[in-house]
């Protein structure tokens, strides 16, 4: 009985954080609500008797993606601020009722489902060491495959990112740059 | 854990549905990148509730697959937000009705 009580607990504490994240008008608020949300989603994986993955959601959601969100926001400050500019955008009331729609289209079927209706078949055991043993085994590609995407994707990051040098160094290292464009290279700061 | 399975399912299409809301609904770019990892965070939600109420529970392919989820999601973020804050340099603003050509 306790276990359903945290659950519908945990559940409305999160809808309420994903409402609040994805309607605020301010964005910093808005990712902190958003951290909140993947918080509570991760005790409900928890609650799941998948504690690894609550773990790792933990970890990388509320640890890493959440503080990212937080570092673009304020780098992109400046333009959300405005008094009177609309946060959302002209036609957000279509927006919301396809979402409702859509909403509405899992809920109905899965709610007059009876096969849905069935109770959790009791202990379930997940231990590390099993999912260790499986990602060494029978997952070790689709692992190694993970590798590979992270790295190039958070080298494309880096690159995306990083901000274009001024082609001020290049007559310095450059003699023969340098006395081909002399004033040019003094006139840049 | 007596809740019934349809109870995490509805849980998950609610938390869809808000981040498919706010996708479509908000200007900022962030925004709508927070909307979709909601998204994600829904499907991986389903992932893990059909993995505890299934009969293969041993397999731990749901686990697995969650676990491969949330790496491509935090490499979606990465880049997503890279791209976000590309574009804000070039254009000095980050409203995704105001990005309408791909032109620099």
């Amino acid at each position: 009985m306790p276990n359903e009580i945290a659950f519908y607990l945990i559940a409305a504490l999160t809808v309420a954080f994903a409402v609040a994240a994805m309607s605020l008008r301010h964005l910093i608020h808005c990712a902190l609500c958003a951290a909140a949300a993947f918080a509570g989603l991760a005790m409900i994986y928890l609650q799941l008797d998948a504690e690894f993955v609550g773990f790792a959601q933990l970890l990388v959601y509320v640890g890493a993606i959440a503080i990212l969100i937080v570092f673009a926001v304020l780098l992109t400050r400046g333009d959300e601020v405005r008094p009177g500019s609309s946060q959302s955008s002209p036609s957000w009331m279509t927006g919301v009722a396809v979402a409702v729609l859509v909403l509405a289209a899992i809920a109905i079927p899965v709610l007059s489902s009876p096969s849905l209706q069935r109770k959790a078949p009791s202990a379930v055991v997940a231990p590390v060491k099993r999912i260790g043993e499986q990602l060494m085994s029978r997952y070790v590609l689709p692992l190694e495959m993970i590798g590979i995407l992270l790295t190039g994707a958070l080298l494309g990051a880096v690159v995306i990112a990083m901000r274009d040098e001024p082609e001020v160094e290049l007559p310095a290292r450059w003699p023969a740059a340098r006395s081909a464009e002399p004033e040019e290279a003094m006139s840049l700061p | 854990m007596n809740t019934p399975l349809s109870h995490y399912l509805v849980f998950s299409a609610l938390l869809f549905g808000i981040g498919f809301a706010g996708a479509v609904a908000r200007r900022s770019a962030i925004l709508v990148l927070i909307g979709i990892e909601l998204m994600l965070n829904a499907a991986n939600l389903n992932f893990i509730a059909f993995w505890r109420y299934g009969p293969h529970a041993e397999a731990l392919t749901g686990v697995m697959f969650v676990l491969f989820s949330i790496a491509i999601a935090a490499a979606e973020a990465a880049v997503g937000l890279a791209l976000v804050i590309a574009i804000y340099r070039q254009r000095k603003t980050a409203q995704v009705d105001c990005l309408d050509t791909l032109k620099g």
